[in-house]
C-alpha cells in the first residue's frame, strides 16, 4: 500500500472524530507549549544575564593582590590593605604578555563630590585611558583624559550618570564644570554613558573616572596600585591570558616555586560560567517538567488509540476480509497516532512561540524561542507518536479478522 | 464444461475449546463452477459459518485441500490470504458493515486502496462503475446514514464487485431486511450471475435458496444434500407479483 493513501486513510478516520482527536491532541499541545515557553524564559534570562555581563567586558582579566598570611595578632588584610601590587606590575605585564591588548592600573578612593550647593557621596577610580574600552564603556559627551593627563597628574575627570543626576541640576551642562572632590578642585571633561545596575544590583554609573596619577598621588598619596584591569584578545584567550599574567607578577615578585602567589588573576569569564551553568539548571530543570507533560500527552494518545482499536474492531475486520495485510492495519494505526501527535505539535510550536512573546509582553521575563527547542518538542513529539502509537497499532494488526468481523 | 472456480476436497475443520475438541467440519466435498449461482443452506450447528470463513480465506482447514481458483489456500501466508481476498473474493454481510461517514463511492474504493496494481483514476473510474452495477450511480456521495438498509447493502455490493472477484460470498445477506427488500438484493444477485459473476449465497433461510441454481444443504459437518435447482424463480418476478403496500 502507498503511503500516500496510507496518509489519506489515516486523515479521514481522524476527521471522522474530530472532537476527540482534538482533545487527544491537546495533551501534545500543552506539551510542546509548556517545553517551548520554558525553554524560551530560561534561555531568556540565561541570555540576559551573559548581556549584561559581557557588557562588564566578557574578556576583561582582574588582579588583585592576596594573601593568605597573616599580620600581627592574626588578623588578615583585604585586598585593599595590600600593597604588594606596584605599578611596574603593570607595565611588565604590558610589555611582556601576549594575550592582553589593553591594561589599566587602578586606585580608588571614597569621598564626597561638591558642586556648588549640592554633594553626594561617591568614589573616584583612578584609572588609565584604556580602562574605557576595558570595561566596554563609552562617553556620552565630552572626551576622555590622556596619557600626557596621566604624566602630568591633570586635574580632569569623567563623572557617571548617578554623579551628575545628584550634583548637577536638570538641563545644566557638566562639561568644562570644575567640581570638588574630598576638597581638591577637579575638572570634568566628559560624561559616561548610562551603564544601569550590574547583575549584582550595584549603581555603575555611580562613579568618577580620573587618572590613576591624579587618585594616586593627589587624594590617596600612594605609589601601589590597588587593581590591575586588563582586556583579553576575547572571551576564549581569557584563561590563557590568565596564566600568561601570574607568570609575569611571580616573576616580577621573586616568588620561589613553593611560594603562593600574593595575588589573585580573575576573568570574567569565570562568573559568566558560573551564572550561565546555574541558569542552565534552571531551563533543564522547567524542560524537563514540560517533558513530563509530553509524556502525559503521549499516554494519552496510546489511550484513546487503545479505544479507539477496540471500538473500531469490526472496521478492522471488514478491512482485513477485502485484503488488508496485518501490515496495512499497524500502518493505518500507527499513521493516525503520528498524525495527532504532529497536528499537536504543530499547533503546540505556535502556541508556545506565542505564549513567550505574551510573557515577554505582559510579565516583560526576558524570553528567548530556541530553534533547538522547537527542533527537540517536535521530534520528541514525533517519537511520541510513534511509540505510545505503536502498541495500539499493534494489537489491531494481530486481531483475528474471524472474530473481529462479529464484534459488537 | 466451465472453470472450477471453487474446489473443496474432503475438508475437515477442528477447534480446541478448552479440554473438548469440536469437529465443525468432517470431511466436505464440493466444487463450483465458473457462473453458478449456488446456496449454502444449514442451521445453526451445522457448520455452515466454518465452511464460510475457509471459502473466504478467512481460516484454514485442519484437513483437506481447498482450492480457489486453481490456487490451493493450505500453503499460503496470512498476507497471502489477504491478497488472495482482496483479488478473488467480495464478500457481503449480513450487517453491510460500511465506514460510517464516509461516502458510498469512498466505501467501494476501500478494496481498490488496499490493491497496489490500482491507480487514483482508475480506482475513480471502477468505483462509480460498481455503483452504477447495483443502481446507485445517482448516490455517490451519500453518507450510510443518508441510505436506507437495501441500498447500504448495494453500496456493500457494489464494494465486494469493485475488484473484480471470481466470487461474490454472501454471508446471510438478506437476514437483516425486509421481504420486499430482500427480493430485490436476490434480483441485484441474479442480475449479477446472469452477467456471469459466480456467487455463493450462505443462508438458513429455504426461501432463497429457490432463487438459486443450486443447493448445498449441511448438517452436524457433512453435505448432506447437493441437489441443482430445476425450476429456478426470478426475484424479478416475484417482486412484480408482490402487493405493493403504502402503509409505511
Amino acid at each position: 500500500m502507498k503511503p500516500l493513501s496510507l496518509i489519506r486513510i489515516a486523515w479521514r478516520a481522524l476527521l471522522r472524530n474530530k472532537f476527540r482527536a482534538f482533545l487527544t491532541m491537546l495533551g501534545i499541545i500543552i506539551g510542546v507549549g509548556a517545553v517551548i515557553t520554558m525553554v524560551a524564559i530560561g534561555e531568556g534570562s540565561k541570555q540576559s544575564i551573559r548581556d549584561q555581563l559581557s557588557g562588564m567586558g566578557s574578556n576583561m582579566v582582574t588582579v588583585r593582590p592576596f594573601s593568605n598570611t597573616t599580620v600581627g595578632g592574626g588578623a588578615r588584610l583585604g585586598s585593599t590593605g595590600l600593597q604588594t601590587l606596584k605599578l611596574e606590575d603593570a607595565t611588565a605585564i604590558q610589555k611582556q604578555a601576549q594575550f592582553i591588548t589593553a591594561i589599566s592600573p587602578a586606585v580608588s578612593a571614597n569621598g564626597q563630590a561638591i558642586n556648588g550647593a549640592l554633594n553626594w557621596p561617591t568614589s573616584i577610580q583612578g584609572v588609565s585611558p584604556a580602562y574605557l574600552s576595558i570595561r566596554d564603556w563609552k562617553l556620552n559627551d565630552g572626551s576622555s583624559f590622556t596619557e600626557s593627563d596621566v604624566n602630568s597628574a591633570a586635574k580632569v575627570c569623567l563623572i557617571g550618570q548617578t554623579v551628575v543626576k545628584n550634583i548637577f541640576s536638570v538641563g545644566e551642562d557638566p562639561i568644562g564644570k570644575v567640581i570638588r572632590f574630598n576638597k581638591i578642585p577637579i575638572k570634568i571633561i566628559g560624561v559616561l554613558e548610562e551603564k544601569g545596575e550590574n547583575t549584582f544590583g550595584q549603581d555603575q554609573d555611580d562613579v568618577i573616572l580620573a587618572p590613576y596619577t591624579t587618585v594616586q598621588k593627589r587624594m590617596l598619596a600612594i605609589d601601589y596600585v590597588q587593581t590591575i584591569y586588563a582586556s583579553a584578545h576575547d572571551e576564549q584567550s581569557s584563561a590563557a591570558a590568565t596564566n600568561e599574567i601570574s607568570d609575569i607578577l611571580r616573576k616580577q615578585h621573586k616568588l620561589k616555586n613553593g611560594d603562593e602567589d600574593d595575588f589573585s588573576v580573575r576573568t570574567q569569564a569565570e562568573l559568566i560560567s558560573t551564572i550561565s551553568s546555574t541558569s542552565q539548571l534552571l531551563t533543564v530543570l522547567l524542560a524537563a517538567i514540560a517533558g513530563i507533560s509530553l509524556i502525559v500527552g503521549g499516554i494519552g494518545i496510546m489511550n484513546i488509540m487503545y479505544v479507539s482499536v477496540t471500538e473500531r474492531t469490526k472496521e478492522i475486520g471488514l478491512r482485513m476480509s477485502i485484503g488488508a495485510r496485518g501490515i496495512d492495519i499497524l500502518l493505518q494505526f500507527l499513521f493516525e497516532a503520528i498524525l495527532i501527535s504532529i497536528t499537536g505539535g504543530l499547533i503546540g510550536v505556535t502556541l508556545g512561540i506565542t505564549a513567550s512573546r505574551l510573557v515577554n509582553v505582559f510579565l516583560s521575563w526576558p524570553t528567548l524561542v530556541t530553534e533547538s527547542s522547537i527542533v527537540l518538542s517536535f521530534l520528541i513529539c514525533s517519537i511520541t507518536g510513534v511509540f505510545f502509537g505503536y502498541y495500539p497499532a499493534q494489537k489491531a494488526s494481530r486481531l483475528d479478522p474471524i472474530e473481529a468481523l462479529r464484534y459488537e | 464444461m466451465a472453470d472450477k472456480i471453487l474446489d473443496v476436497q474432503d475438508l475437515k475443520r477442528e477447534f480446541q475449546m478448552g479440554s473438548e475438541r469440536v469437529r465443525a467440519l468432517k470431511g466436505v466435498s464440493f466444487s463450483i463452477e465458473q457462473g453458478e449461482f449456488v446456496t449454502i443452506m444449514g442451521s445453526s450447528g451445522s457448520g455452515k459459518t466454518t465452511l464460510l470463513n475457509i471459502l473466504g480465506c478467512l481460516d484454514k482447514p485442519s484437513e483437506g485441500n481447498y482450492f480457489l481458483d486453481g490456487v490451493n489456500v493450505k500453503n499460503l501466508s496470512r498476507n497471502e490470504l489477504a491478497r488472495l481476498r482482496n483479488n478473488k473474493i467480495g464478500f457481503v454481510f449480513q450487517s453491510y458493515i460500511l465506514l460510517a461517514r464516509t461516502s458510498a463511492r469512498e466505501n467501494v474504493e476501500l478494496p481498490l486502496l488496499y490493491n497496489a496494481a490500482v491507480g487514483v483514476k482508475e480506482r475513480h473510474e471502477k468505483s462509480i462503475k460498481a455503483l452504477e452495477a447495483v443502481k446507485l450511480r445517482d448516490r455517490l456521495d451519500h453518507l450510510p446514514n443518508q441510505l436506507s438498509g437495501g441500498q447500504q447493502q448495494r453500496v456493500a455490493i457494489a464494494r465486494a464487485l469493485v475488484n473484480e472477484p471470481v466470487m461474490i460470498l454472501a454471508d446471510e445477506a438478506t437476514g437483516n431486511l425486509d421481504t420486499r427488500t430482500s427480493y430485490e438484493i436476490i434480483a441485484l444477485m441474479q442480475e449479477l450471475n446472469q452477467e456471469g459473476k459466480t456467487i455463493v449465497f450462505v443462508t438458513h433461510e429455504p426461501d432463497i435458496a429457490s432463487f438459486s441454481s443450486r443447493t448445498i444443504t449441511l448438517k452436524d459437518g457433512k453435505v448432506i444434500r447437493d441437489v441443482k435447482n430445476q425450476d429456478k424463480r426470478s426475484a424479478r418476478e416475484v417482486l412484480m407479483s408482490l402487493p405493493i403496500t403504502e402503509d409505511y
